[in-house]
């Protein structure tokens, strides 16, 4: 019954958000209020049938009601309970069924926010906000109905990939749809304001928050599935180049420019063309990126072309909202009058070229991801691209990037004095390139790439702390002076800095992954591997078992010298409902820099095949993009996101009585 | 398996069956020769997984392949020689970072393409707006109080 009356639910949501769109879209038209006024109750209605759908597909989860199919394919009645729940998302409908979850939310939230932004502007941006929900809704009600019911009901499930049984999977695809979901927002918005015409400054301010909020949630998102897929995966590697993994870059590099780009046109109303297209694009990645990783199209075109179902209706979904609003921007792009004037050398400048470099990266991720199928469909011909491509292609990208960030945080808005800018870095440039030098001193005859990496990292959270320090320091004041105008500064500088350190902090941690130490040794009880300055001791090898799988647990001590630094143990993994092995990772934390060994094989004789590896700063790498994010939040909580939009003019009309 | 994943928009890479992959017994005696092979390793794909390079998974075949490369540096072949090899035997489907060729022009040049037209786009505009807000010449500014001079004349 609670099954039925979630998926009732859903296409309750399905018709409500039909008047979602056309209601208030009708009411801007005509400029009318009561009709605009619909956009709000009608989004807080939407996202209440999704919710409640939702809870009742994870109570059907919590109490493993295998009458539903959903739940007989992704279930076990002996699955521990966290991912009982976590695996309500750990299927294609389930995750769909979150992605419209999330999309709804914050539509709602978009309602409840009544100051965020001008009446007409919201009714456009909830429409439209609508428009992808009802799409959406449509897709999963056609094709990938969560609530299917089988009959008779077996008895057991056939339990959860193995692999997704992980914290790792309450934490990460949540933060990731925010993430993607969250710039829907920026794009109702952009719509939204094409529909009428008019973008301003008050646009960019009532956008911003929601760009950084989704910004923040990606950033989170991306790191956690890069944490996961280094201590689950089993071999030390932190970032694949995998096309999903690619799916979620490339919003991410968008994102990224768009959150620049905004700066520019809220503060200087310049660059609107663009920050609009940008707002198009982000979303339409996020849209290319479902589309990829949902249709099957990744595995390869033929299982595309096997079971097109799905793929079909996602690709047509793509291109009515990436197409319609392209023509919409094509139609309205003109009508956006050049704002603020600036020169090449400036805040702005830098930002410009900041987007040109993101977008670029952008463009190289895409091209890369996309070359192989289009080459396939088109000429038949069979190529790979794969990580060798991108390290190649993309690092040259970034790293003029990485080095123009203090640059840009430094100079002046409208026209800045390069030399001033010089001067006020040398400090900072100068420590970088000691640090790299003593690095580079200290591993004579190891990679080079390490040292500059580090250096390279140093100078953009030198840099960053650099802005800080010249806004609130001058010559000759006391201490107490400095720390009052430190703190007085807006949060959004303070935040600002922080992001960019955390990007260096990164750019340190990948630049260090260069001296890890990989050793690959058969390994008996008593004996000790090395791998660089640790050892690691076999204990023991036991078998155990756990709620629904049997494993094999190879416990080692971690060595550095004669001084015991901690144990840990690796497994190997055998989940007995799906027959599939896994292996778990033994992770030691040193410090910033961890000793990761994981079991390969156990012989029969008694030894075991292990990897072991010796990962120099790793935890930098993800700590970065932690850093990254809370500098994020900080700006959100600035003040002027607070205060809301400066009240304007309403349109007359609209404050008439109605005839 | 790696389907699974995928279908659930994980930014990740699963593969079928983790860890493994370069074991104890295939290590090279001579560590100059190991680290070639490996490095070619990393560039080769393993061709019934999906994006792994064999040097990463332990699916039987990449084990095979494995082996090859290092048999091939054994005999002495340069590392551009055991590609040509494996890719004459595979097809060109094995090869992580495709050559540059006409086929993959596009590909490799892309990046430099969108830089360039990206530029040339911010030239373009930067010029253009150049004379929109150039001040007003003198005679601008006379024809223009003169106008506004006139303008209740005009009306009246």
């Amino acid at each position: 019954m609670l099954i039925e009356a979630g998926h009732f639910a859903l296409a309750l949501a399905l018709g409500l958000s039909v008047i979602q769109c056309a209601v208030p879209l009708w009411g801007s038209r005509t400029n009318d209020s009561v009709l605009m006024s619909v956009a709000g109750p009608a989004a807080l209605a939407v996202f209440a049938c999704v919710a409640f759908s939702f809870a009742a597909l994870t109570i059907a989860y919590a109490t493993s009601d295998f009458s539903v199919l959903n739940v007989v394919e992704n279930s076990h009645s002996s699955k521990p309970f966290i991912y009982k729940l976590t695996g309500v998302w750990g299927n294609h409908e389930g995750s769909m069924l979150l992605w419209i979850l999330i999309l709804t939310l914050f539509g709602a939230v978009v309602a409840v926010a009544h100051e965020s932004a001008p009446e007409r502007l919201r009714a456009n941006t909830l429409a439209v906000q609508a428009a992808v929900t009802a799409a959406f809704l449509l897709f999963i009600l056609a094709t990938s109905n969560p609530f299917t019911r089988v009959s008779p009901a077996p008895f057991e499930g056939q339990d959860l990939n193995p692999i997704l049984q992980d914290p790792g999977l309450a934490i990460h695809p949540p933060l990731l749809y925010i993430g993607y979901v969250g710039f829907s927002i920026t794009f109702a918005f952009a719509m939204g304001a094409l529909i009428d015409g008019r973008i301003d400054a008050v646009w960019a301010r009532a956008v911003r928050p929601w760009t950084l909020s989704a910004w923040v949630f990606l950033t989170l998102g991306i790191a956690m599935g890069s944490y996961w897929a280094y201590y689950e995966l089993g071999w030390g590697g932190w970032w694949f180049w995998d096309p999903v993994e690619n799916a979620s870059l490339m919003p991410w590099l968008a994102g990224t420019a768009l959150l620049h780009s905004t700066v520019v046109m809220e503060k200087r109303d310049a660059l609107k063309v663009w920050t609009i297209l940008l707002a198009i694009l982000t979303f339409s990645l996020s849209l290319l990126g479902t589309f990829l990783v949902r249709s099957g199209v990744l595995t390869s075109v033929h299982a595309f072309a096997v079971d097109p179902a799905r793929g079909v209706f996602i690709l047509a979904i793509l291109v009515i909202f990436i197409g319609g609003s392209l023509t919409l921007f094509a139609l309205r792009a003109s009508l956006l009058k050049q704002g603020g004037l600036f020169a090449p050398i400036s805040r702005e400048g830098a930002l410009v070229l900041n987007n040109l470099l993101l977008a670029t990266a952008c463009a190289t991720v895409f091209i890369g991801t996309l070359y192989p199928l289009a080459l396939e469909a088109l000429t038949g011909a069979k190529i790979s691209v794969g990580a060798p491509f991108f390290n190649l292609t993309f690092i040259p990208i970034v790293v003029p990037l990485l080095l123009l960030v203090p640059f840009g945080q430094t100079m002046a808005w409208k026209r800045g004095d390069p030399l001033a800018v010089a001067q006020r870095l040398a400090a900072a440039f100068g420590l970088a390139l000691m640090v790299a030098i003593a690095a580079l001193a200290v591993t004579l005859g190891g990679p080079v790439a390490a040292p500059l990496g580090i250096g390279l990292g140093v100078f953009v959270i030198l840099g960053a702390l650099t802005d800080v320090l010249a806004r609130s320091w001058s010559r000759g004041q006391p201490f107490a002076v400095v720390l009052r105008r430190a703190r007085g500064l807006p949060r959004s500088a303070w935040g600002t800095a922080l992001a960019h350190a955390g990007l260096g902090v990164t750019v340190i941690g990948i630049a260090a992954t260069a001296w890890s130490v990989e050793t690959i040794a058969t390994i008996r009880v008593g004996e000790r591997v090395a791998a660089g300055p640790y050892t690691a001791q076999l204990e023991a090898v036991v078998p155990r078992t756990g709620p629904n799988y049997r494993e094999n647990v190879a416990r080692f001590t971690i060595w550095r010298g004669e001084r015991e630094l901690g144990a840990v143990e690796t497994m190997k993994r055998l989940y007995v409902t799906r027959g599939m092995p896994t292996t778990e990772a033994g992770i030691l934390t040193v410090g910033l820099s961890q000793a990761y060994i994981s079991f390969a094989e156990a012989r029969p004789d008694g030894a075991v095949d292990i990897r072991f590896f010796y990962k120099p700063l790793v935890l930098l790498i993800w700590g970065g993009a932690v850093v990254m994010a809370l500098g994020g939040a900080l700006s959100l909580t600035d003040r002027r996101f607070r205060v809301g939009a400066p009240a304007r003019a309403r349109s007359a009309p609209a404050a008439l009585p109605a005839e | 398996m790696r389907i699974a994943a995928a279908a659930l928009g994980l930014a990740l890479a699963v593969s079928a069956l983790p860890a493994a992959a370069v074991e104890p017994g295939e290590v090279l005696p001579d560590p100059a020769l190991e680290r070639r092979a490996r490095a070619i390793s990393a560039d080769l794909r393993c061709l019934v997984c999906q994006n792994q390079s064999i040097d990463e998974s332990d699916a039987p075949l990449a084990k095979d392949l494995r082996l090859l490369v290092r048999e091939r540096l054994k005999a002495g072949d340069s590392d551009e020689a055991v590609r040509e090899f494996v890719v004459r035997r595979y097809g060109e489907f094995v090869l992580l970072r495709p050559r540059f060729a006409l086929h993959t022009a596009l590909l490799w040049l892309a990046p430099a393409i969108v830089l360039a037209l990206g530029a040339l786009g911010l030239l373009l505009a930067l010029n253009r707006r150049k004379p929109e807000t150039a001040p007003l010449s003198a005679e601008e500014r006379a024809r223009l109080a003169k106008l506004l001079d006139d303008r209740p004349a005009a009306e009246g």
